[in-house]
C-alpha cells in the first residue's frame, strides 16, 4: 500500500501558498457572484421535489455557495498548514490513479486533438462568459490540487517552467477571446448588421487615446517583471561539465515541440527540414491564402479552412507538444504521467520495426537484401533501392501523386482558384504538417520506425 | 509665476519641447508630429483599431520587452565576461553579490515573456487576417523577427555556462549535425567529396559553423555572446524599424475594409 505514502513531503509552505491561491479564487468568485446577480437572472430549483414545484432563486446563489466554500478552503489552508502530513485537502489518489494510468503519448495527442475539434464545433457554447468562467475555475482547481502531489510539483514548479504554465492560460484566454469575437461577428454578418469593428469606429487622437494605453501597458509589464524577478530566482545549476550529461537533456522550452518530434523522425527531419518547412510555410501564408474575406476583423465562418489549419498547427502540434516535452518527458525521454516519479531506470520496450523489414521479413518471409561491407556508392545504390523500394514509392506517392489526386477531388475548388504553383505549395505544406500525426499514428498502430530506412546515407524518413 | 511655469518658459525647455503641454486639440496633434518617439504613430487613429480586445497589445509589449532586454542586457554586460574562467562565477556574483543583480532575473523572465508575446502577436495578426494584402510582406518580416527572437533567446541560454546552459545548447545544436548536405551526419553529405576527400567533416559542417568547435566550448561561448549581444540585436533593430515603418505605409493598424 505504498501509494498511501504518495505525498511524503507536502510542506507547510506549499499549503500556505495554496491558501493564498484559494483566497484569490474566492475574491474572483465574489466578484462573479455580484456580476451574476446583476446579469444572470433566476432559475427554478426544486431539489428533486423537496421544494414542491420549486422556487425561483437567483443563479448567483450557486456561485455564492461555491465562493463560500472556496473561502473556507482558503482559511483551512492558511490556518492548518502546521501539520502537513495530516493535511487532507490533497489531490485524491482515487483521481490520481486513473489519470496516471490513462496518460500516455497516444492519449495525450488524441486528447489535445479532440479538444481542438470540440473547441471549433462548440464555439458558440464555450465562449459565453459563464462557460469561460467555469473552465477557468476548473483548470485552476485542477492545478491547485495537483500541486499537492510531490512529483507534479517538482516539474511544474521549476522556475523555467512557470512561464509555460502562464502561457497556457494566456493562449487559452486569447483563443477563447478570438472565438467569442468571431461568433459575435459571424452572427452580425448573418443578420446583416455591421461588424463589431465597424461600430463606434470614429477617428480619435493618438494622444491621449493610444499613448496612455501604451504607458499603462509599459508600467504593468515592468511591475510584473520586477515582481516576478523578486519572487522567482533565475535558475542556475552546477557549473558546466562536458563529462556529466544530465538525464533528461532538454533543449530550451520553446524548442521542446521539435525535440518531441525526434521520437518520430530523425534529426535531419525533426531538427532541420520540418522547422524550415514551418518557417517557409509561415512566410508563404499571405501568398497562398487567396481568400479576401476576413481582412482586419475577427471571423471564423468566412475563413474556416485557414483558421482551422493554423489552429491545428499552433495548438495541438506546437503548444501541446511543448507541454508534452516539458512536463511529461523525463529521463531517456520516456513518457511519465503527471503524478509519476521521474525514475531514471524506467524501461520502455522499443520493438519498432522498419517498413522494409515489414515488407521483406514479415511479408515475403525473406531476409533483407544485404549491402556488402565496404561497397562503393554505385554498388550500394541498387541494393538499397531494392530494399527500400516500397517506402520510397510511398513517400513519392505522398509528396508527388497525392497533391494531384487532392487537386482533382477534395481541393478542386482551391486548385482552380489558386493555379498550379500556389496550389502545390499549399498542398505540400499541408502534407508536411500532416506527416507528423501520420508518423505518430503509424508508430502507435504498427510500431513503425522508419518508412524509408537508409542509415548508410543518414537518410531515414 | 510658479516654478513649473518658469521651467516651461525657459529657453532650454522650449528647445526640447517645441509646443505647450498637449492638453488641447492642436497641441495633441503637434506633439505627435514633433516628438521623435511619438512620430512612429499617426496623429489620429480609428478607435476600434487600438481597442485592446482587438490588438491584444502583443506587438507593443513585444517591442517593450525588447527594450527591457536591451537595457538589462547592457547592465549585465558590465558584470559578465564570456570566458570559461569567469562566465559562471560572474553569474554567481550577479546572484549573490552584485547590487541590482535582479537584472538577471528580469532579463531572463522578460526573455521568456518575449517569446510568448511574439507568438501571441502572430496569433492575433493571423486571426484577424491582417497579413492579407497589402500587408503580406510585413508578415514575412514578422516571421523573420519571430525566428530572430527565438535565436536571441537560444544564444542567451548558453551564457550562464551552467549545466542547464551547455546541455540545452548541445541538444539544440546537435540537430545541425544532421543538416542535409551540410551536416556530417546529414543525408547527402557523403556525396560532397572530391577524390575520396570528404568536404563535410565534423570540423567543417554546419554544426561547427554554429559552435566554432566540435563541441560546446569556449569558442561557442564567444560566438554565442557576440551573436546574442551584438549581431542579432543589430539585425532585429533594423527589421523592427522596417516592420514599424511598413505598418504605417501599408495602411496602419488593420481594419475592416
Amino acid at each position: 500500500m505504498n501509494h498511501l505514502q504518495h505525498n511524503p513531503d507536502l510542506t507547510s509552505s506549499v499549503i500556505y501558498g495554496l491558501g493564498w491561491v484559494y483566497l484569490l479564487m474566492f475574491l474572483m468568485n465574489a466578484y462573479w457572484v455580484r456580476r451574476s446577480y446583476a446579469l444572470d437572472g433566476n432559475c427554478r430549483l426544486s431539489l428533486g421535489g423537496i421544494l414542491g414545484k420549486g422556487e425561483q432563486i437567483p443563479v448567483a446563489a450557486f456561485w455564492a455557495v461555491y465562493a463560500g466554500m472556496l473561502l473556507m478552503v482558503a482559511i483551512t489552508h492558511l490556518t492548518g498548514s502546521n501539520n502537513p502530513q495530516q493535511f487532507s485537502l490533497q489531490m485524491p489518489e482515487i483521481l490520481k490513479e486513473p489519470i496516471n494510468r490513462a496518460s500516455n503519448p497516444v492519449a495525450f495527442f488524441i486528447g489535445s486533438t479532440s479538444l481542438y475539434v470540440l473547441m471549433i464545433v462548440l464555439r458558440k457554447w464555450w465562449t459565453t462568459p459563464t462557460a469561460g468562467w467555469i473552465l477557468l475555475n476548473l483548470s485552476i482547481l485542477f492545478l491547485a490540487l495537483s500541486v499537492t502531489d510531490y512529483d507534479f510539483r517538482q516539474i511544474v514548479g521549476k522556475p523555467d517552467n512557470v512561464p509555460i504554465v502562464a502561457m497556457l492560460y494566456i493562449v487559452g484566454f486569447f483563443t477563447w477571446l478570438y472565438f467569442k469575437k468571431s461568433v459575435d461577428n459571424d452572427e452580425r454578418k448573418a443578420a446583416g448588421r455591421p461588424l463589431f469593428e465597424q461600430e463606434n469606429n470614429e477617428k480619435v487622437l493618438t494622444w491621449p487615446d493610444l499613448v496612455y494605453t501604451e504607458l499603462v501597458c509599459m508600467v504593468l509589464v515592468t511591475a510584473v517583471l520586477i515582481a516576478w524577478g523578486i519572487v522567482l530566482q533565475a535558475p542556475l545549476e552546477e557549473p558546466a561539465s562536458a563529462a556529466k550529461t544530465p538525464n533528461p537533456s532538454k533543449a530550451p522550452w520553446y524548442f521542446l515541440g521539435l525535440q518531441e518530434m525526434l521520437v518520430y523522425f530523425d534529426p535531419w527531419m525533426a531538427g532541420v527540414v520540418l522547422p524550415s518547412v514551418i518557417l517557409v510555410g509561415l512566410m508563404a501564408v499571405p501568398y497562398i491564402d487567396f481568400n479576401k474575406a476576413g481582412n482586419g476583423y475577427y471571423t471564423f465562418n468566412e475563413r474556416k479552412f485557414a483558421v482551422s489549419t493554423f489552429l491545428f498547427g499552433f495548438l495541438p502540434l506546437w503548444v501541446a507538444m511543448i507541454v508534452l516535452g516539458t512536463f511529461l518527458r523525463g529521463p531517456n525521454w520516456n513518457f511519465f504521467s503527471p503524478y509519476e516519479f521521474w525514475d531514471v531506470h524506467k524501461l520502455e520496450l522499443l520493438n519498432n520495426i522498419n517498413l522494409s523489414e515489414l515488407f521483406w521479413i514479415k511479408g515475403l518471409g525473406q531476409p533483407l537484401p544485404v549491402v556488402p561491407p565496404g561497397a562503393s556508392f554505385a554498388q550500394q545504390a541498387p541494393i538499397i533501392l531494392l530494399r527500400e523500394w516500397l517506402g520510397l514509392v510511398g513517400v513519392a506517392f505522398y509528396l508527388v501523386v497525392l497533391p494531384n489526386i487532392m487537386a482533382a477531388t477534395v481541393f478542386k475548388k482551391f486548385y482552380i482558384k489558386m493555379g498550379f504553383l500556389r496550389y502545390m505549395v499549399l498542398a505540400n505544406l499541408m502534407l508536411m504538417m500532416m506527416s507528423l500525426p501520420i508518423k505518430m499514428v503509424l508508430r502507435w498502430a504498427v510500431n513503425l520506425k522508419y518508412i524509408v530506412a537508409i542509415p548508410e546515407w543518414f537518410f531515414n524518413i | 509665476m510658479s516654478v513649473g511655469d518658469y521651467i516651461r518658459g525657459s529657453q532650454i525647455w522650449k528647445s526640447i519641447f517645441r509646443h505647450p503641454a498637449p492638453v488641447d486639440r492642436r497641441n495633441r496633434v503637434v506633439v505627435m508630429l514633433t516628438n521623435f518617439f511619438l512620430h512612429l504613430h499617426p496623429v489620429s487613429i480609428k478607435q476600434q483599431g487600438i481597442a485592446l480586445s482587438y490588438t491584444w497589445c502583443m506587438g507593443g509589449i513585444t517591442f517593450f520587452l525588447f527594450l527591457v532586454e536591451t537595457i538589462t542586457g547592457v547592465l549585465l554586460m558590465f558584470y559578465y565576461r564570456p570566458t570559461l574562467e569567469f562566465a559562471f562565477n560572474d553569474i554567481l556574483a550577479l546572484r549573490d553579490v552584485t547590487t541590482l543583480g535582479i537584472m538577471r532575473e528580469v532579463h531572463r523572465w522578460a526573455a521568456h515573456s518575449m517569446v510568448i508575446t511574439v507568438w501571441l502577436h502572430m496569433y492575433r495578426v493571423f486571426l484577424t487576417g491582417s497579413y492579407k494584402p497589402p500587408r503580406e510582406f510585413n508578415w514575412v518580416i514578422g516571421v523573420l523577427l519571430l525566428v530572430l527572437t527565438l535565436l536571441l533567446s537560444f544564444t542567451g541560454y548558453l551564457l550562464p555556462w551552467d549545466q542547464l546552459a551547455i546541455w540545452a545548447i548541445t541538444v539544440g545544436s546537435n540537430m545541425a549535425r544532421a543538416t542535409p548536405f551540410l551536416g556530417y551526419e546529414g543525408p547527402g553529405a557523403q556525396l560532397l567529396n572530391i577524390g575520396g576527400y570528404d568536404l563535410i567533416t565534423n570540423g567543417s559542417d554546419a554544426r561547427f559553423l554554429l559552435l566554432g568547435s566540435r563541441f560546446v566550448g569556449e569558442a561557442t561561448l564567444n560566438r554565442f555572446y557576440i551573436l546574442h549581444c551584438v549581431a542579432i540585436p543589430l539585425v532585429v533593430s533594423l527589421l523592427i524599424a522596417i516592420h514599424f515603418w511598413r505598418v504605417r505605409k501599408d495602411g496602419g493598424i488593420s481594419q475592416p475594409l
